[in-house]
């Protein structure tokens, strides 16, 4: 348990993202291993609507994992995760579906699709910061869906209605459903994905981009490239997006514009903040939040349910600014007062 | 030529209504330094709130300057209520909290007022504009109002003092603090001129889109665009930019091909970026000098 015990809050003018240490972006190895074993045995004793929530879970984890690099690691925000979760899930659906190909071929060419956009897009994006860019990321996203309707491209995206997209089993005669199979394969690419951004992050790359967060010209001034490293960032983002989108996409079995709208985007940055911005571990906290939480406001009151999503949105960031990261520091210093 | 001109004027009459919200939006960004996501939202309920008065048998001016007054008082109590106690955290989680209040104010009005679409007078009447189609009488009035508001701002801001102090308060807390400004009291004044700017905005925008809890959606987000366009540092420069965003909209629906109402939105605010990555403070706002 050695996470996060050297994290003070600051308060500091001026700056977006507050300052992370790269230590504190992770869990400690046992809490890792706890909640491992807890991820993997779940799916044995819970419903298959469950597991098939879990498995949303981990996907829309994915996606604010991605955002959390973008905007904790390298102090960027973007509205505009929605239009690579939509190329994503597209570039996944259409291979499938069009093309016969076998889908979990489909992950990598959607991670590499996105990477190689969102790597573009960072481009025009480097002279922009914080509400512009704001601003510019919420263009793409708007007009996504828009551009998926498009007439020429209709014959591979299917238009307004979407593509349907068939369900795997589970391989190699496996007994088990569907749903669970799935369940286990997104848990696979999730663990990949997530041991592979915190390396990233714990990197000489993942340094730069701290440096970047923290202080920009100090950072050019130590050498570091700051315009490669913002757009590699937005590609690393926009990757680890799509490849989460490719997976919403299989889960889901349908894929079609309107499902990818500006509100996505908003989901995944609520998740972000109440995940705690900048904890890699809290996105699944905050996919949680953002899966749960307006089903639960929907069976509190059918014609308030925005006012109870929005008044339990509230109490969560009065109780903690800071997100779940400040419940683990909270608790781990509870544990540590409590081995002296 | 004259189809050109008609998408001009066109342009400008639907311009009126974004430079009335960019208006608004620019007004707290002065303050809070924030974009308020909840802002289309609170100029919906205060417009609802209008609606009520007149449903009561209340004229149409004493209902409108009611409204404003309550919406300045509400935008201060909301200040007051749920965002002083996060003034010390951070940036992202104050945005959360306008997304919370977005969503609860947007469902209290569905379930206050329903969902149906209502019709909203106009004290103006819309009968065509010197003698033009495209622009009515309504429209011009939007203008006007807009541009009374915007010279309003402006004196209030250049030569009141406590405009100078709520320009100190935003460009720099801790001096203005140092030479006795009350600068969380700054920003509480900021959210009331803010809601009551967004209560005549979405007076004067009712009678063209209707009235339902929805109204505000498409119309913040041109705000929005327009508040950046001309530099959210800059009211002048938020209604040149309503005005522009209005035209540009107009004139891509109308020439490039291909281009339905659909893909008018994306074209607009392509325009815009490409602007921002050109001029990155937006056409009329001060480059921000950080220290390192």
């Amino acid at each position: 348990m050695s996470a996060a015990e050297d994290v003070v809050p600051t308060d500091q003018e001026g700056q977006a993202v507050e300052a992370v240490p790269k230590r504190a972006m992770t869990l400690g190895t046992g809490t890792s291993l706890v909640v491992l074993a807890l991820l993997i045995l779940t799916p044995l004793v819970v419903k298959s609507f469950v597991t098939f929530q879990m498995t949303q879970l981990l996907v829309y984890g994915l996606a604010v994992l991605a955002l959390n690099i973008l905007t904790g690691g390298s102090g960027q925000f973007s509205l505009g995760q929605s239009a690579f979760y939509a190329i994503g899930a597209y570039a996944s659906a259409i291979l499938i579906e069009q093309f016969n190909v076998n889908y979990a071929l489909t992950i990598p060419v959607a991670g590499v699709l996105c990477f190689a956009v969102g790597f573009l897009f960072g481009q025009p994006a480097l002279r922009l910061s914080g509400v512009y860019l704001a601003l510019a990321t919420f263009a793409l996203a708007t007009a996504m869906p828009q551009l998926l309707k498009l007439n020429f491209i209709e014959p591979w995206t299917g238009g307004v209605q979407g593509l349907v997209v068939d369900k795997p089993d589970a391989p190699f005669g496996l007994p088990m459903s569907q749903d669970t199979w799935l369940y286990y394969f997104t848990l696979a690419i999730t663990i990949a994905v997530y041991v592979a951004s915190v390396n990233l992050l714990r990197s000489r790359s993942g340094r730069a981009l701290m440096a970047i967060r923290d202080n920009e010209i100090a950072a050019s001034a130590m050498g570091v490239n700051v315009a490669l490293y913002k757009t590699l960032a937005f590609g690393v983002s926009a990757g680890i997006t799509g490849v989460a989108g490719a997976l919403g996409a299989i889960v889901v079995q349908f894929v079609a514009p309107d499902s990818f709208t500006i509100t996505l985007a908003i989901q995944l940055f609520l998740g972000m903040v109440v995940g705690g911005v900048g904890w890699l571990p809290g996105s699944f906290v905050g996919a949680a939040f953002i899966i749960f939480v307006p089903n639960m406001a929907e069976s509190v009151s059918k014609g308030l349910s925005g006012a109870v999503f929005g008044v339990l949105l509230f109490l969560v960031i009065y109780l903690v600014p800071h997100g779940a990261r400040q419940v683990a520091i909270a608790s781990q210093q509870l544990i540590g007062k409590f081995r002296k | 030529m004259e189809l050109f001109t008609n998408q001009i004027l066109a342009g400008i009459s639907t311009g009126a209504i974004y430079a009335c919200m960019a208006l608004a939006v620019v007004m707290i960004y002065q303050a809070i330094d924030h974009l308020n996501f909840a802002q289309g939202e609170m100029a919906m309920f205060s417009t609802f709130i209008s609606w009520q008065l007149m449903q009561w048998g209340i004229p149409y001016w004493w209902a409108f300057l009611a409204t404003v007054a309550i919406s300045f008082v509400a935008g201060i109590a909301i200040e007051r209520i749920l965002f002083k106690p996060l003034a010390k955290a951070p940036i992202l989680t104050n945005v959360a909290g306008f997304i919370a209040l977005f969503s609860i104010i947007n469902s209290c009005a569905g379930l206050i007022w329903d969902f149906t679409i209502k019709q909203y007078p106009t004290p103006f009447g819309s009968a065509p504009f010197l003698g033009s189609q495209l622009i009515s009488t309504h429209q011009a009035g939007m203008i006007g109002v807009t541009v009374l508001l915007l010279i309003g701002l402006y004196f209030f801001f250049q030569y009141t003092r406590i405009g100078l102090a709520m320009r100190a308060a935003a460009s720099l807390p801790e001096s203005a603090r140092l030479v006795g400004i009350n600068t969380s009291w700054m920003i509480a004044l900021g959210w009331g001129m803010a809601a009551a700017i967004g209560a005549v905005a979405g007076i004067l925008i009712a009678p063209v889109v209707f009235l339902e809890p929805n109204m505000m959606g498409g119309v913040l987000v041109y705000g929005f665009a327009a508040a950046v366009l001309g530099g959210l540092t800059s009211p002048l420069g938020a209604v040149i930019g309503g005005f522009l965003v209005g035209i540009m909209e107009n004139l891509a629906g109308t020439y490039i091909p291909g281009v339905g109402n659909e893909l008018k939105l994306p074209i607009a605010l392509a325009v815009i970026v490409s602007v921002l990555v050109v001029k990155p403070a937006g056409l009329f706002g001060r480059p921000i000098v950080k220290r390192v």
